[in-house]
């Protein structure tokens, strides 16, 4: 279809920052030649405009005339070429991939009055200089385009708007299976990309049988939803057959039998609903309680980073939306792995990204959804291992707040199934049964289906109206369309129930979508909600006024069924209690095969300064200040605590703190512990760890260790490996026994089962992880502390016992080694440490805390010392009586290290009850760091020369470490 | 003396009206919600109010640039009557994407009083959003309620900041006839363009403006996530030095003066 072609530029006297920022990425996608690089925004306008209606658009709409020119090129016109030495690129979304801007396009052309004509954008970039254009349209597709979602035209202009959809398949499909054997089954399975396996299409085929007919392609595409690994967890709560040695035992369900039964078991008061609704909610104060959730959203993150993060962002957030009869979302947190940014580009695997672009890609995708959503993004942190370079892991979680009283919610028979927000596309099909499956080479074009590109205004319109129908308690249940889309929200929400829904109803982003498509769609920012007629009328006035879209869907019924038509014709009609119970339980073994290491023999550390800047350096340890800042962590006015701290707001928080009730002290400290490292000497180590740091993070931030509830998200390889599987259920154990010393709940949690690349014959696995967040409610944040220092002359109290515990420590990856001893947690010391340093914070008298994670001791004190520009003197001969660079960096858990001032050492000490603790140094007015044995130096360091080292690794803008600072 | 009322603007992708509201509470104002397919619904209702608010946020998601079609929709739908709730001497603030929309609606700076773009606030030199806490002074200005000499840290938190009049003449006229109404500044309390200070490479500093009555403001950075004590970054340090925390945070201050000039003129 034909259109009108406007760009806008930035005028040649003006910085163009996103040119700039082209030219350099086309520069590290190794283009040589180019000399500079004009960014052009592209709109296509319906012809349907006259020439005088399409200028005024540009002039009023498109441009900022302060700034920007325009080019206009009308429908029928043909673009003139590009002069010599100049090549053009245009970046179009490929049909169906959302495109947010058009549709404010649209709607500033209805807001002047203009005929109502479709809109669509792009990109183009002017280059300049001596480049073949081939090679130009190469590095275009890798540096300034994602193929996945995008295609990108050389020198041509678009010829006009994106074709349509094409006209849709409303045929009732059968599918018949009734006579096939397993084989055969397996085959269907695995071409249809329904990631069923054997027994599950066995069951499903007895099913078809008993009724006497073949299932339609929508009964057979909702199974395959409803009992996908990431709807039913169905290796967790399968049966595991588990051998450590001459141990074995049986788990009838593993999820129940281990993580579940710590909350069980420890039935804290604090603790309104778990695992039963989307998030976990414990009581915050008299009326409100709140409650979390993190997810994972790797395999589109992996393919498609910028969109597989927001959409991961925006997943989350409508889950905690979708908690209770609505939660309103007041945090996010957000944890990374990646490969290291600067793996060389030949040790990337051929299908895989480049781990500094996936990087890249994730930050923003997370910044261009949350920022919108004005939900600060308060607290995360960033991992990296190579193992991490096909399956980068990205968790996004989200805290919200509702009154207790809307804590749990029942579709009601009669109500109505109104569906809210974003329309239906053919964006996100299969994205369910997608992540169930390995990743390889080819994947990138095998799926690029699963990908959604997020509209955080369209999500922000559905909160709003959300909030609204909620306070006027306008429906009896909500939940959101995530995973499987219509089908498993629907499906849920009908469970004890039944329902009739009728699609053609729904609104569609385009035409051209067969039933059974509309039904499973993963299409962003879509609720659903169940509403009692008498209160439907009023909330579709609320939707009107909050520009929310919303349509009745069909209606709950006590039938025991799930029917769907279209258009009346029936596409499916299914026994709910097959639907939901009718999955084949999983049995699968696991073995625990201890893996065999050995601990390095290094020479005594001859250059402690240099191993102490390599150890700030690492890119565990080093600043996350480019990251952090791109978030926005004040939105909303709760934060008490910030993501960075300090005289120059550069050190690095523990723990958030946030007070989300404004005008009430009472608050909310949010932490999380991860150490995938940990993972490749023993799994158990880095479960008890991650578990263990969470909650150090918390305390040293003033957090209460008996008010914390927790998370557990489980990112893992392949479990049908009897190995894998081992490892899990040993890390697993493992989380369970520290859980119920700390008396730490879990309130929700989440698995990602198949993070392995196949590249070519060589198959990379992840190392298991287990990120554990923690969330305590306190009663005032006027009682937290931070990590910086505040006073020359205070006195440094490391509490907690050094260990000869090196394995898997940054101070040994910093020489290349892995070693044996990795640290592992004393559930007695780790709870004295815990409640006396609790104690302490809450008597005021701490000035600063920090805990001891990667890097040790080192890295701890130097940030305390960075963040506060104090200089500090720490005696290693008082830490420990290992050798200094033992005493100095190892990772031994339950420490924390603490400021207090001299006169009030010994109510600290009384504090910490039976925490074993030492006064191991003290702040210095000096600028320099000081690590000595006894009296002698040993190790010393500028706070420039930490800093240096400490900021450098992620200053992707060159701007953390300037010349000179103010 | 009645309170002011006070219309706290929302509309989709706004996103700071909570803490908008609140701090307009706090100050002693009687702010109400108002979204803007309400307003238009019935305009004259802007008349009710002595104080028109629109708060930050990504309205419409900064889609095409940021506050661009907010502003489309003001000025097409109820121009008139912004134009006539200022001209009768309503107040007006706008904050962060709030200060964006009124630029790109030509509210501000609004030299000649005509609904048009004189300036604009562009993408920040480092080309992607930043979230920082930044000092601000207030200037000599025309500001009829933020009083010159101010220091104040408020976090700043935007992608397009940059404020570029349309022309050298405009820049002069703006620092000359007192449109400038809060800087960036350095540790002296001078006006930069040095990065982080200036986090977005506004020239001369510039980080809010009036118009020619004095009685509308944008500012780029966020009072409203300054105003509780426990809202500055160094409170902790605040504490130990003065035994106490402060009873407010530094954003209370433009708050409290918009009350009280719109409470004595009720």
């Amino acid at each position: 279809m034909q259109a009108w072609r406007i760009e806008v530029l930035v005028r040649s006297d003006m910085p163009d920052p996103a040119g700039n920022a082209a030219l350099r990425s086309l520069h590290q996608a190794g283009l040589t030649g180019i000399t500079s690089v004009r960014s052009r925004r592209g709109f296509l306008l319906g012809a349907g405009l006259n020439a005088a209606q399409a200028e005024q658009v540009a002039a009023s709409v498109l441009m900022d005339p302060v700034t920007d020119r325009y080019e206009v090129l009308a429908p029928e016109a043909v673009p003139e070429p590009a002069a010599k030495g100049t090549h053009r690129v245009s970046v179009l979304l490929r049909p169906g991939v959302t495109d947010p801007v058009a549709h404010s396009v649209e709607k500033a052309m209805r807001d002047l009055g203009l005929p109502a004509v479709p809109a669509a954008t792009y990109k183009a970039y002017e280059v300049t200089g001596t480049v073949d254009a081939k090679a130009l349209a190469a590095a275009a597709r890798r540096a300034l385009a994602n193929d996945v979602i995008q295609q990108v035209l050389p020198d041509q202009w678009p010829a006009g708007m994106p074709g349509p959809g094409g006209a849709a398949d409303l045929q009732v499909q059968e599918v018949p299976l009734r006579t096939l054997d397993a084989a055969a089954l397996v085959k269907l399975s695995q071409d249809g990309g329904l990631a069923l396996d054997e027994a599950e299409m066995l069951a499903i085929q007895q099913h078809f049988r008993a009724q006497g007919r073949d299932p339609r392609r929508m009964e057979l595409e909702t199974l395959a939803q409803t009992w996908s690994e990431h709807c039913k967890h169905k290796t967790l709560t399968g049966r595991v057959r588990f051998r450590d040695g001459a141990r074995e035992h049986l788990y009838d369900n593993l999820l129940k039998s281990t993580i579940a039964h710590v909350t069980r078991t420890l039935d804290r008061d604090f603790c309104v609903s778990v695992f039963v609704d989307n998030a976990g909610i414990i009581r915050f104060d008299e009326e409100d309680s709140v409650c979390i959730k993190v997810e994972t959203h790797n395999r589109p993150s992996a393919i498609e980073p910028f969109g597989g993060a927001g959409t991961g962002v925006g997943g989350v957030i409508r889950d905690v939306l979708g908690t209770g009869l609505g939660a309103r979302p007041i945090a996010s947190t957000d944890v990374f792995c990646f490969a290291p940014p600067d793996m060389p580009a030949a040790q990337v695997p051929a299908g895989c990204m480049h781990p500094a672009s996936i990087m890249k890609g994730v930050v923003s995708g997370v910044r261009d959804y949350g920022n919108p959503m004005g939900i600060p993004t308060v607290n995360g942190s960033i991992h990296f291992d190579e193992n991490f370079v096909g399956n980068p892991l990205v968790y996004v979680g989200n805290i919200g707040i509702l009154p207790t009283r809307r804590a749990s919610k029942q579709p009601r028979a009669g109500d109505f199934i109104v569906a809210l927000g974003g329309r239906t596309g053919r964006d996100g099909i299969h994205g369910a049964t997608f992540s169930s499956m390995d990743l390889h080479t080819e994947s990138e074009k095998v799926s690029s289906g699963a990908v959604q590109i997020g509209d955080p205004i369209t999500e922000r319109k559905v909160m709003d109206a959300v909030m609204r129908a909620a306070d006027e308690d306008l429906f009896h249940a909500i939940t959101d369309c995530g995973a499987g889309g219509f089908s498993s929200a629907v499906g849920e929400m009908s469970e004890d129930l039944g329902a009739t829904v009728e699609l053609e109803g729904a609104p569609l982003k385009y035409q051209g979508l067969a039933p059974w498509e509309i039904w499973i769609s993963e299409a962003q920012e879509r609720m659903v909600l169940s509403v009692p007629p008498e209160r439907l009328d009023r909330l579709m006035t609320v939707c009107r006024e909050e520009s929310c879209e919303a349509v009745v869907l069909g209606r709950f019924e006590p039938t025991g069924r799930l029917v769907v038509k279209y258009g009346g014709v029936v596409h499916a009609d299914m026994d709910l209690h097959f639907l939901h119970k009718g999955l084949p339980v999983r049995e699968r073994q696991a073995l625990y095969v201890p893996q065999q290491h050995t601990e390095p023999s290094l020479p005594a550390e001859s250059d402690p300064r240099s191993a102490l800047l390599a150890v700030m350096a690492d890119f565990g340890v080093c600043s996350k200040e480019w990251v952090i800042r791109q978030y926005d962590h004040e939105v909303q006015a709760g934060s008490a605590g910030k993501p960075l701290c300090g005289v120059r707001n550069d050190g690095p928080a523990d723990a958030a703190v946030i007070a989300p009730k404004l005008g009430s002290k009472r608050g909310v400290v949010l932490s999380n512990g991860l150490n995938p490292r940990y993972s490749r000497i023993d799994p158990a180590a880095m479960a008890e760890c991650a578990l263990d740091e969470a909650m150090r993070n918390s305390v040293a931030a003033g957090g209460d260790p008996d008010t914390t509830a927790v998370l557990d998200n489980y990112c893992w390889g392949n479990t049908r490996n009897a190995e894998r599987l081992g490892e899990l259920v040993r890390a697993t154990e493992a989380l369970c026994s520290l859980a119920i010393a700390y008396r730490t709940p879990f309130v929700s949690g989440k698995d990602s089962l198949h993070n392995e690349f196949r590249a070519g014959d060589r198959t990379i696995t992840i190392p298991g992880c287990i990120l554990v967040t923690a969330m305590s409610v306190i009663p005032d944040v006027g009682r937290t502390v931070t990590s910086d220092l505040k006073r020359t002359g205070s006195l440094l109290v490391l509490v907690g016992t050094t260990k000869d515990e090196l394995g898997g420590s940054v101070y040994y990856k910093t020489k290349g080694q892995l070693g044996a001893n990795v640290p592992r947690v004393d559930a007695r010391l780790g709870s004295d440490v815990l409640h006396g340093v609790a104690r302490a914070v809450q008597s005021h008298c701490v000035l600063a805390a920090h805990d001891l994670s990667e890097g040790g001791l080192g890295a701890a004190a130097a940030e305390m010392a960075l963040a506060g520009r104090k200089g500090i003197r720490v005696d290693l001969d008082a830490v420990s009586a290992l050798a200094p660079e033992r005493s100095l960096f190892s990772e031994s858990q339950s420490r924390i290290l603490l400021e207090v001032a001299p006169d009030r050492l010994a109510d600290l000490v009384a504090n910490l009850g039976p925490a074993p603790h030492a006064v191991v140094g003290s702040v210095t007015g000096t600028d320099r760091v000081e690590f000595t044995r006894g009296k002698a130096a040993w190790c010393t360091a500028t706070l420039a020369e930490v800093e240096r080292a400490w900021k450098r690794p992620l200053d992707f803008d060159g701007t953390l470490v300037p010349e000179v600072r103010p | 003396m009645s309170k002011p009322r006070i219309l706290v603007l929302r509309a989709p992708g706004i996103n700071c009206e909570r803490e908008t509201h609140e701090a307009f509470a706090r100050a002693g104002g009687a702010p109400e919600y108002l979204h803007v397919n309400q307003l238009i619904a019935s305009p004259s209702r802007l008349q009710d109010f002595s104080v028109l608010v629109v708060p930050g946020g990504f309205s419409y998601g900064d889609d095409i640039m940021s506050g661009r079609v907010l502003a489309t929709e003001l000025k097409a739908r109820l121009g008139t009557e912004i134009t006539q709730f200022v001209e009768r001497g309503g107040l007006g603030l706008g904050i962060c994407n709030g200060f964006q929309v009124l630029v790109r609606l030509g509210l501000l700076p609004c030299t000649k009083g005509r609904l048009e773009e004189e300036v604009t606030l562009t993408h920040n030199l480092s080309n992607h959003y930043e979230c920082r806490w930044v000092t601000l002074r207030s200037q000599k200005s025309r500001c009829v309620f933020l009083p010159e000499g101010l220091t104040l840290r408020w976090p700043a938190a935007h992608g397009e900041g940059r404020l570029v009049p349309r022309d050298a003449a405009m820049a002069e006229y703006l620092h000359t006839q007192g449109h400038v109404a809060l800087c960036y500044v350095d540790a002296d309390g001078r006006p930069t363009e040095t990065y982080p200070l200036n986090p977005n490479g506004s020239p001369r500093g510039v980080a809010g403006l009036t118009n020619h009555t004095g009685r509308v403001l944008g500012v780029m950075p966020h009072p409203d996530r300054a105003w509780l004590p426990t809202h500055m970054p160094d409170w902790r340090n605040t504490a130990l030095a003065q035994g106490a925390v402060p009873a407010d945070g530094d954003g209370m201050e433009l708050f409290r003066a918009m009350v009280r000039v719109a409470a004595a003129e009720v």
